[in-house]
């Protein structure tokens, strides 16, 4: 019963939504007050059966309901609770399940949180947001429904994939798909923005809180899977660049472009065609990504959907929503006038360098994810291309963008004298070479050039960074005032420009100066490895609620001291027939001792993978900056205040002019 | 400068970047390609030689050979017309088993043997690697044509 009221719920949250799109978007265009605002009432309805539908997939996985099909494939009786709720986004069905209800959440925040628009405006994001809800209830309904059933029902279900029951999994997807859906907002807002004729600094004053609230989920997912993989897999590497990882870092690259160009286009009014181009890239991006992980047209971990109907509707859904989007860029875009004149030396420029460095990196990552698949659709070969093409292009390209990271907000808008910006610059550069030059007298022979490289980058960044922010103090004013006068976003980029640096450092040391061993070793052997002795105890059975696992003890030991005793695990998911390594960390601010354990090498031998990785958190640390980041950013009051300066200058507008 | 020659400049600049940007794009692109290749296709002598590319296939029953106590593994990959023997050092992935399709990276060693870097197995038990599911079915066309075409 509780399935079918899920899926009725569906149903008529596509109906609501239809409607949310064709009233308001047909009374914008007529200037029908009645019919704009349906819009609001309507996205609390489509919000309000999608998430009831969310809640009957939940139930039915708690209470173990094996006779709907989707539950059956990815749950168990045995299966922990927070695996179950996590479960419901454990596959393709449940996960479209959720992308729809992250959609209507930010759908009905957009509806709340915007009572200081025009309603013309706010009927014509809604409309588009809805057209976009449409697209994935539809997808739902037609080709991945979650709630049918299985006749006759399963006695047991066949468990969630052993991969995916790790907390790190649990939140990466709704952090991620927070971020993809968020990119919606700024797109529905560009788009409503063309379709009204009314791209102005008040439309980039409104986007930018909501575009930097989505970049900061999408970082946040962006990270936890990395850090998942780090801890699942093995392998102990944190990025890949495996395609369903560009697929989300495509859309994170665009999206960093986009929030500095909006804030070029909401000061000085310039840029403004670039910055809707790269709203509907961002989201396209996003769109993209759902479709090569969904689809299965990947050679990847994660692609575990393979539906050739599922991959060719998304396909076509893509193409209506960036086609449609870009005829309506080409017809509207060229009556945009740019208004703020800049000079060559200023930091419009430098912004667009930022912004070309970054589209060219997406660019980069694009062709190598998606050229094999080309390739292969047209029987041309099967080909792969691995991490080395990523480094090659990604090292010049940070090399330069962390250049120009220092010197963009030192330069002033508008124009620079070349001499003035020089002379501001000169002492960060000389302080950083200093502090490189410490760095190899310091490490010596141990130093490499990349190394080098990228303490004299960090440190710019930081050093530029830092005189950036005593700026902003002044001795008249004292300290705490001083920080009061200062807007909120001024920290954020300060704080997400030194997560920046503290990445760089993370993933040059971690890649200079790791080491790592597969070793055999039996009980009571240890093995050296960067000064940290690592002695083999044994291992026992140790059953799980739904696992068995082989677990190791070993014991971490440096200069005769023990610091700390690992116990990784090699489970055995029986419902699956999966084995599933389970590392075990020894987590440092300066270094993380990794141990996974490899498999039974017969006469007591187990083989054991080993690694010393210094800074390593450095990598995780540096993004949890930019998102501290984001979120300054995104509370700056300034936002709030303008908006309802806006307001009350629109109330004595009659409703529906834009 | 005016506003259309700075405009230029401009313009000029952004092509020579974008330019510069692409060749070392397509370079690097160049240069790191790994192509997959089936054990027939080994067999036929279609290997790179001397460049690192990817082979995939079934691990045939029974063709997993450990030294006691030693990372050193041994194992065959066949797309059941031709087998490829395949010698590795290392911890095996823990989705290998004997009768499932892996895919490894490596180079072609002495006396037909392929030495690999990397062995990947897929993280679902059902999941086939769509590579290897593809040189399977090309194989079996290929011997079931030779057998038809016998008289």
């Amino acid at each position: 019963m509780i399935p079918e009221l899920g899926h009725y719920a569906l149903i008529l949250a596509l109906c609501i939504t239809l409607v949310q799109v064709v009233l308001p978007i047909i009374g914008a265009a007529r200037g029908d007050v009645r019919w704009m605002s349906v819009a609001r009432p309507a996205a609390v309805g489509q919000f309000v059966f999608v998430a009831v539908a969310y809640a009957c997939l939940t139930y039915a996985f708690i209470t173990d309901d094996f006779s709907v099909a989707y539950v059956a494939q990815n749950s168990n009786s045995a299966l922990p609770l927070i695996y179950r709720i996590s479960g419901v986004w454990g596959a393709h069905e449940g996960s479209l399940l959720l992308w729809t209800l992250i959609l209507s959440t930010w759908t009905l925040a957009v509806a709340v949180f915007s009572r200081t628009l025009t309603l013309a405006f706010v009927a014509r994001v809604l409309g588009i947001m809805g057209f976009i809800s449409v697209g994935f209830l539809l997808f739902m309904l037609l080709t991945s429904d979650p709630f049918s059933r299985l006749l006759p029902a399963a006695l047991e279900g066949q468990d969630l994939n052993p991969l995916l029951q790790d907390p790190g999994l649990a939140i990466h997807p709704p952090m991620l798909y927070m971020g993809y859906v968020g990119f919606s907002v700024a797109f529905s807002f560009a788009m409503a923005a063309l379709l009204g004729g009314q791209l102005d600094s008040a439309w980039a004053r409104w986007s930018r809180p909501w575009t930097t609230v989505a970049w900061t989920f999408l970082t946040l997912g962006i990270t936890l899977g990395s850090w998942w993989a780090y801890n699942e897999l093995g392998w102990g590497g944190w990025w890949f660049w495996d395609p369903v990882e560009n697929a989300s870092f495509m859309p994170w690259l665009v999206g960093t472009a986009l929030i500095h160009s909006l804030s070029v286009t909401e000061k000085r009014g310039a840029f403004k065609t670039w910055t809707v181009l790269l709203a509907l890239f961002a989201f396209a991006l996003s769109l993209l990504g759902t479709f090569l992980v969904r689809s299965g047209v990947l050679t990847s971990v994660h692609a575990f959907a393979t539906d050739p109907a599922r991959g060719m509707y998304v396909l076509i859904f893509l193409g209506i929503v960036v086609g449609g989007s870009l005829i309506l860029y080409a017809w509207r875009a060229p009556r945009v006038r740019s208004t703020g004149d800049f000079k060559l030396l200023s930091r419009e420029t430098l912004l667009l360098c930022n912004n070309i460095i970054l589209v060219v990196a997406a660019a980069s990552v694009l062709l190598g994810t998606l050229y094999p698949l080309i390739l292969d659709a047209l029987n041309l070969g099967k080909i792969s291309v691995g991490p080395p093409y990523f480094s090659a292009i990604f090292i010049p390209l940070m090399v330069i963008l962390l250049i120009l990271l220092g010197i963009g907000p030192a330069a002033r808008w508008k124009q620079n004298s070349g001499r003035w910006l020089f002379g501001r610059l000169l002492t960060s550069a000389v302080l950083s070479v200093l502090i490189a030059a410490g760095a190899l007298l310091v490490l010596r022979e141990r130093s490499s050039i990349m190394v080098l490289l990228s303490i004299l980058l960090a440190a710019w960044v930081v050093v530029t960074t830092v005189i950036n922010l005593y700026g902003r103090y002044s001795p008249e004013l004292g300290l705490s005032r001083s920080i009061r006068r200062t807007p909120r976003g001024f920290f954020g980029m300060t704080m997400a420009h030194l997560g920046v640096a503290v990445f760089t450092l993370g993933v040059a040391f971690s890649g200079a100066f790791s080491t790592e061993q597969d070793v055999g070793l039996a009980p009571g052997q240890s093995y050296d490895l960067s000064g940290y002795q690592f002695r083999f105890e044994g291992v026992k059975q140790v059953p799980g609620p739904n696992y068995i696992a082989s677990q190791a003890s070993v014991q971490v030991l440096r200069e005769g001291q023990l610091i700390s005793t690992l116990s990784p695990q090699k489970r055995i998911y029986p419902v699956r027939q999966m084995a599933m390594t389970e590392a075990a960390v020894d987590v440092g601010m300066f270094r993380d001792l990794y141990v996974a354990l490899g498999e039974d090498l017969g006469n007591g031998h187990w083989s054991f993978r080993l690694y010393y990785k210094p800074f390593v958190r450095w990598i995780w640390g540096g993004a949890l900056f930019m998102v501290m980041g984001g979120i300054l950013a995104a509370s700056d009051r300034r936002y709030r205040l303008a908006v309802r300066r806006e307001a009350t200058a629109n109330r004595y507008l009659p409703e529906g002019v834009s | 400068m005016t506003r259309r020659q700075r405009r230029m400049v401009l313009v000029l600049v952004l092509i020579g970047g974008v330019g510069i940007a692409a060749a070392l794009t397509l370079e690097a692109f160049r240069n790191n390609l790994l192509y997959f290749i089936s054990p027939s296709e080994v067999v036929a002598g279609k290997a790179p030689p001397g460049r690192a590319f990817r082979l995939g296939g079934m691990v045939e029953k029974g063709s997993v050979k450990r030294a006691k106590g030693s990372l050193k593994v041994q194992f065959v990959l066949t797309d059941f017309a031709h087998s490829v023997p395949v010698v590795y050092s290392g911890i095996l992935p823990d989705l290998f088993r004997e009768g499932q399709g892996v895919v490894t990276s490596g180079h072609m060693g002495p006396h037909g043997v392929f030495v690999a870097t990397e062995v990947l197995a897929k993280h679902d038990a059902k999941y086939m690697p769509p590579e290897v599911a593809d040189a399977l079915k090309q194989a079996k066309r290929t011997t079931t044509s030779q057998v038809g075409a016998k008289p």
